[in-house]
């Protein structure tokens, strides 16, 4: 994100009333993919906040996400149905598989990991959601296939691009 | 005044005050980890609920405004029992290490426990796993066994204006950490401490020191030098019993002796040395137009906040350096050459009252030739310790005197400790080297006592000089802004980073009350109002060392040893 279009997100907000700290979050991660250092500086010194405060605000929500996202965002159900059927130990398979924590991105910015309460799809429980697109029934073996399809097809493109 | 029942005994309380501030008055017991004298309360912590008629539940005192006719009881059995049961689930997940930690006997936390009669775990939490921050040169930071009180969080926000930590998170998983989970010694910490003086448990100590300087003073090859400032000898009683208020120079010198230290200086000493370089500093800068108002560069704390928040202040603030690294610098050069050993071989410790001189003594600039000026701090606290440690009793022993040639002290140097201090010592010696005489009276009452900001207008040499005096960083920054805004117009300008200054500092002994300040700060007036060097021009190791080595004040060598410079810093502010 550039200074301009964060800039941008600040002119929306002409009065600096640190209520506006919420709205303004959303607009940059909505432009940004994710809230920077850079930005919570800039913001801080807009409404004349710390860094520390913002960022307490913005980790009290779990919309909010602190580093880029991976080319391939992968959300892990927890809500009621999908932990009855077994969403913990997926969960936990992914987290050993991609040697990250939810929360967080691969060093090679290829996955991401998230948990979110419930996708609406009980019937389809344990139930990931892969950018967008819904995987049922998820066991440990059909998440680490998943995730072996997707460094494959990541390879393809990556050699597509070369040649 | 109203009228309310406390207890079954009728009394009487300020409209509009707290019940927990009346109960206090009442000389009634009652517990808190939250509450902060003089803060507005937050009521996290419910550990000063009682009940009050006609409320169904239970009231937290801190935060409930008393009312005409409203009836307290503060130790029901179902006040005393949720009291308990609170302290148990805040140790459901607590690492219950009581016997290996630094705080063990000296814990909110644990004592409160004892109180309650806490026997067993009834409640088993999950534990948190956040890391242990040790990267400070300060502070260390342990969320195992943070109980989310937030005292640390409102002194940094309100009181000093920092704002490095802040709770993230939320519910169970909530901690107190910095913005990012950056480590503190790169976040906006100023390293003062005072959040250390707040935490009820383990949860924020100082980086410790105590083995590093046992392992020198046991080291044969090592002379090793201690110096301490001029609070220490004011607070150190405490920690022993005595009362606030007791001046323990003699057996503090003692202690140091049994311990192992070679030599034993003051750093009153330096401060004198501080106030030569200063004064001179201001009626150079006076006459040669140069960045004014001068501020005082003594706190290490103040100094980073300056770097990080006022960049562009750098200029104003004193090119000296604090008095800890002055004398630093003396001990690796004038005392070396006199005592010919060489500077490699000298362990310089000093015992400070304060945990950002642990900062101070690690940064670059403050060393010659790669060798620092001071090797290892110890906090007043530590300092204690280490007393208990080498088996000494301390209320057994004969005072003495400390050593040569940094053993002289004027008052005016002992007067550092406390807000005001610097800005009166240096008044002293700035109107004698401006006129050639001393002042008709020393003592400058309108720097002295407890207000955050003290503002006054003296008259030196005929001309007139505006001089500001503030501590609490919170205050510093209003004063900067005021300077900055031209709201204020003075010359000179004192900060110091704890309220109260020094004698309240982050490395100062736990537990210490707003009365407890003020004894302290009353035993300095006393020192200098009873002892006879009352200037530090007039301190005869301070002429010798002119005479012998330095030349004179902001000459060539001083230039070259006693002062230093500062840059902006990036941090996440």
């Amino acid at each position: 994100m550039t200074d301009l279009q964060l800039n941008d997100i600040l002119g929306k907000y002409a009065e600096c009333k640190r209520e506006y700290l919420i709205p303004i979050l959303q607009d940059v991660q909505e432009a940004q993919g994710f809230i920077s250092k850079e930005a919570v500086q800039i913001i801080g010194k807009y409404l004349n906040l710390p860094s520390s405060k913002i960022y307490g605000v913005a980790t009290f929500y779990n919309q909010f996400r602190f580093n880029a996202p991976g080319r391939y965002i992968i959300q892990v159900c927890r809500g009621t149905a999908c932990h009855v059927k077994g969403s913990s130990n997926v969960l936990d398979a992914l987290q050993r598989e991609l040697k990250i924590k939810a929360g967080e991105t691969t060093r090679d910015g290829l996955f991401s990991l998230e948990v979110v309460a419930c996708l609406g799809a009980c019937g389809l429980a344990p139930v990931i959601c892969i950018n967008g697109e819904f995987h049922a029934n998820v066991d440990n073996a059909k998440a680490y296939q998943l995730i072996k399809k997707l460094i494959k097809e990541s390879k393809v493109e990556a050699d597509n691009v070369k040649s | 005044m109203i009228k309310i029942e406390v207890n079954n005994k009728t009394t009487e309380a300020k409209p509009g005050e707290y019940l927990l501030t009346t109960l206090k008055r009442l000389n009634i017991k009652i517990p808190t980890f939250c509450h902060i004298e003089g803060l507005n309360p937050s009521g996290a912590c419910r550990m000063c609920s009682v009940e009050v008629e006609g409320i169904p539940g239970t009231v937290p005192a801190c935060a409930f405004p008393v009312y005409d006719g409203m009836k307290v009881q503060t130790h029901t059995a179902k006040v005393v029992n949720a009291r308990k049961t609170i302290l148990e689930l805040l140790l459901s997940n607590h690492p219950d290490d009581c016997l290996y930690c630094v705080r063990n006997g000296n814990c909110e936390l644990q004592t409160l426990a004892m109180e309650l009669g806490v026997s067993e775990r009834r409640f088993y939490g999950e534990k948190n796993n956040h890391k242990l921050d040790t990267g400070s040169p300060a502070i260390v930071r342990d969320p195992a066994k943070c109980i989310l009180c937030g005292k640390c969080v409102r002194v940094c926000e309100e009181i000093q204006s920092v704002s490095a930590i802040e709770i993230i998170g939320r519910g169970s998983r909530a901690y107190v950490g910095t913005a990012f989970d950056e480590g503190l010694n790169i976040s906006s910490c100023i390293n003062c401490g005072q959040c250390i003086n707040v935490c009820p448990t383990a949860a924020l100590t100082e980086q410790s020191y105590i083995m590093e300087v046992l392992n020198a003073i046991h080291n044969p090859k090592k002379v090793v030098v201690v110096q301490h400032a001029p609070s220490v000898s004011v607070t150190l009683g405490e920690e022993f019993g005595l009362k606030a208020g007791t001046d323990v120079n003699g057996l503090m010198t003692a202690a140091m002796r049994k311990i192992g230290f070679n030599f034993v200086f003051e750093t009153s000493f330096s401060a004198d040395l501080t106030i030569m370089e200063e004064a001179s500093e201001l009626a150079h800068r006076i006459k040669t137009g140069g960045a004014l108002p001068m501020m005082t560069s003594c706190s290490p704390g103040w100094v980073k906040f300056v770097e990080q928040f006022y960049p562009e202040m750098i200029p104003n603030l004193s090119t000296c350096k604090s008095p800890q690294e002055m004398l630093g610098a003396v001990i690796k050069s004038y005392f070396a050459e006199k005592q010919k050993i060489s500077p490699d071989d000298i362990y310089s410790v000093s015992i400070m009252p304060c945990t950002a001189k642990k900062f101070e003594a690690g940064r670059p600039e403050l060393s010659n030739s790669g060798i620092p000026d001071i090797d290892a701090v110890l906090t007043v606290r530590e300092f204690a310790k280490l007393i208990r440690m080498m088996g000494i009793d301390f209320k057994q022993l004969e005072a003495e005197f400390p050593d040569n040639p940094f053993g002289d002290r004027s008052t005016a140097g002992k007067l550092f400790a406390s807000s005001g201090g610097v800005m009166e010592a240096a008044l002293r010696s700035a109107h004698y080297f401006l006129t050639g005489k001393e002042m008709d009276n020393y003592i400058v009452n309108e720097v002295r006592g407890q207000d955050g900001i003290k503002t006054a207008t003296v008259k030196v040499a005929g001309q007139e000089l505006g001089i500001a005096v503030a501590s609490g960083l919170g205050n510093a920054r209003k004063v900067i802004e005021m300077i900055k805004s031209g709201a204020m117009n003075v010359h000179f300008v004192e900060i110091m980073s704890c309220s109260g200054g020094c004698i309240n500092g982050g490395g100062q002994p736990l537990k210490a009350c707003t009365e407890d300040i003020i004894q302290r700060m009353k035993l300095l007036y006393k020192i200098d109002k009873e002892e006879q060097i009352n200037v530090s021009h007039k301190n005869p190791s301070i002429v010798r060392l002119y005479e012998e080595y330095l030349g004179e004040p902001l000459g060539e060598k001083s230039h070259h040893l006693l002062h230093t410079h500062y840059h902006k810093r990036d941090v996440m502010i």
